[in-house]
């Protein structure tokens, strides 16, 4: 079978998303839980703008460039000051069983091919093969942010989980209109601003960006 | 003309109270934005029931029976609430509980959340129509927290991570829908204009077209409060400022269930079967029944009338779900009273809170004899909520039941009885707040509880008379939803 060199270009760029997803999963340093966001959002920028070469999308260029301006540059830069103006910059997340973790993620990935492979069927891209990917990868984000306790790593998995959804954007149609995906980007970061005032408002409040403290409101 | 002017006002509202929000006009400057804004929703109310429903600049904005009255509705309630806020905040800034600065962040959220949920209403793209109720998130994240006690961070984190979760699902939703229509409408905007999809629903692929409404429920569903995704609900509505409490019981809720019901009309034209009513029926009876057993435990009045409003938002799915020219009238109609007479008790309780200086209901003693207005505007709106005749939730929520009666008998035991406990619970409570002794002071600024008797009246007479031009208008609506 020959597959054409971009295809295979494609393909391993989303086996890369899928490895950096696990990556994240298991990832205890802030700080590299940053870069790794970076590099997510790097390879995803890189296979859009190959895929808009491939079909000649030519607005998958412009969203393959919002993509590096805003996740690779813009967000991880908010990141790292953020961490540093909290001085969390070197803080380690103590987590348990991250095998247990992984093994559940594991099964999440089967679950997202299972899911995707009649809508892959119909798609008349290129890309179809990776929506599986790009599932997992929202599915494995989810993961994430159920799993940390801390305020930093779950934004970053929230963050991770946009990125899984763009990129199912891009395998399952090229990529949503343009004017819906200024809408997006522009969320995105309005969102990321308020969430740096938020971790302000939780340290002063809580003494520590540990969302273990926050268990007051519950229904008993 | 008319859609722009309703966008713009509170835009540059929300610009100019980010401005000049610390000066001490900014109150009356946010409800005069407010007023025009319902001004301007008033003109393209007009102008839609005189010449029928338009669509504006290439299509991108769309304006029919069904959003036009929720967008006056929004604007209305919007402007009341502005009012209510007006002296509320005078005496939260009195009590020492907000700064100046606070105050200005408080004034140009509320205007840019009007904007965002004026948005939703009116955009015809169905991918910004995701965009918009994510904002309307973030625009009221920084307004649930405005306090700035750990409750309340608490409550605004647990909103922001919760909503932001389900809009993603709602957002996959969204890029499945693209996926279906794309095939029939070609790349491009045009194919998430709803308008558009409307016309070619029926060739939609119905695989995909499921696949995105389980989507779409569980996401906008997550923000209409529907269980078991409601948690942040009472949280929000329960630590956040009372006019904010108002317009997210109010306004918000009503937003994000007018965005199911628009995927739930293109998956019906798709599918052909009762699908997406019958999950809607589901999460509907659910939230009504379980929301009605938390509503008895409670002891803080907000998170009490919170958890009624998520019984009454799965009153108004299941009435969607149901279907049928009654069911939905009553869902619109029901729409409406909730709204109004929500956000009415809420403007109550917050006087009330103020008063007695807590939130707990056994703080909040003999409304009645230190501020009458106040105990009669929570008696009032309490007796109206909880579906008393002549008022008009009575109205809705009998077209409802009987409709439930003739086509679901099954769910009747589930609807009466929780109905039932949410009666039990809530009037019991209310008594004994509006009654019994009291050794309360009066509030140094006078309460605004006009908002409060006019909503109250509007639907008194909602209950007692629905005139026929708005008779017919909530027909076209239902028509157009089928």
């Amino acid at each position: 079978m020959n597959i054409p060199f971009t295809a295979q270009l494609i393909n391993m760029c989303a086996a890369l998303l899928l490895l950096i997803a696990f990556a994240m999963l298991s990832q205890r340093r802030i700080l590299s839980l940053i870069n790794l966001f970076a590099l997510q959002g790097l390879i995803l920028s890189f296979s859009t703008a190959v895929v808009a070469y491939t079909t000649s999308q030519h607005h998958l260029y412009t969203s393959a460039a919002l993509t590096l301006l805003l996740k690779v540059i813009v967000l991880p830069l908010i990141l790292h000051r953020l961490i540093r103006k909290l001085n969390i910059k070197w803080d380690v997340e103590t987590m348990f069983n991250i095998p247990t973790i992984m093994l559940i993620g594991l099964a999440l990935v089967v679950f997202a091919f299972n899911l995707a492979a009649p809508i892959s069927q119909m798609a008349g891209t290129v890309t179809k093969s990776t929506l599986g990917i790009a599932m997992a990868s929202v599915l494995l984000s989810f993961l994430m942010m159920i799993t940390r306790s801390k305020a930093v790593p779950q934004v970053v998995g929230f963050l991770a989980m946009e990125n899984g959804l763009f990129f199912a954007a891009t395998s399952a149609t090229y990529g949503m209109p343009l004017v819906v995906e200024l809408g997006i980007a522009l969320d995105v970061l309005v969102g990321m601003f308020i969430l740096g005032i938020f971790f302000f408002q939780i340290r002063v409040a809580f003494d520590s960006l540990d969302l273990k403290h926050m268990e007051k409101l519950k229904e008993d | 003309m008319e859609i722009f002017l309703v966008l713009l006002i509170p835009l540059l509202g929300g610009l100019m109270l980010a401005a000049f929000g610390t000066r001490s006009y900014a109150p009356e400057l946010n409800s005069a934005m407010s007023f025009c804004t319902f001004a301007a929703a008033v003109a393209l109310t007009v102008r839609v029931i005189s010449s029928g429903s338009f669509s504006v600049w290439d299509e991108q904005f769309f304006v029919d029976a069904f959003n036009v009255f929720l967008v006056a509705l929004t604007a209305f309630v919007g402007f009341t609430t502005s009012l209510f806020s007006r002296p509320y905040m005078r005496i939260e800034q009195h009590h020492g509980k907000l700064t100046v600065n606070m105050l200005r962040l408080y004034y140009s959220m509320y205007q840019l959340f009007s904007f965002t949920m004026l948005l939703a209403l009116l955009t015809n793209n169905m991918g910004i129509l995701w965009v918009a109720m994510e904002a309307a998130t973030l625009t009221t994240v920084l307004l649930v927290s405005l306090y700035r006690t750990p409750a309340s961070i608490e409550a605004a984190w647990k909103y922001f991570i919760l909503c932001g979760v389900g809009l993603a699902q709602a957002l996959f939703g969204t890029i499945l829908l693209y996926f279906a229509a794309e095939k029939i409408l070609g790349a491009g905007g045009n194919a998430l204009l709803w308008t558009h999809l409307n016309e070619v629903k029926a060739q939609l692929e119905p695989t995909v077209l499921s696949l995105s409404f389980v989507f779409l429920l569980v996401g906008y569903g997550t923000k209409v409060g529907l269980a078991p995704l409601h948690n942040w609900l009472p949280d929000a509505h329960a630590e956040g400022p009372t006019p904010v409490s108002a317009v997210l019981s109010g306004l918000l809720l009503n937003v994000a269930l007018y965005a199911v019901v628009r995927s739930k009309v293109l998956v019906d034209g798709a599918l052909g079967s009762h699908f997406a009513g019958n999950f809607m029926m589901g999460f509907g009876l659910l939230s009504v029944v379980m929301a009605a057993f938390f509503l008895s435990r409670q002891k803080d009045v907000k998170r009490m009338f919170a958890y009624s409003s998520i019984e009454h938002m799965g009153l108004m799915t299941f009435a969607f779900g149901m279907g049928g020219p009654v069911a939905t009238f009553a869902g619109l109609l029901h729409m409406t009273v909730h709204s109004l007479t929500k956000s009415a008790i809420f403007f109550a309780v917050g006087h009330a809170a103020q008063k007695s200086g807590t939130q707990l209901m056994e703080g909040i003693r003999g409304l009645i004899k230190t501020n009458p207005t106040i105990g009669w505007g929570l008696a009032l709106g309490a007796l109206a909520i909880l579906g008393m005749p002549p008022f008009g939730v009575f109205t809705s929520e009998f077209m409802i039941l009987t409709t439930a009666m003739h086509s679901y008998p099954w769910t009747m035991p589930f609807l009466l009885i929780a109905l039932g406990v949410a009666f039990a619970s809530i009037f019991g409570r209310v008594q004994l707040m509006v009654f019994g002794e009291t050794s309360g002071v009066r509030l140094p600024h006078p309460p605004a509880l006009i908002p409060v008797f006019v909503h109250l009246g509007l639907v008194l007479l909602l209950g007692l008379y629905i005139p026929p031009y708005l008779a017919a208008w909530y027909r076209q609506a239902t028509a157009l939803i089928g």
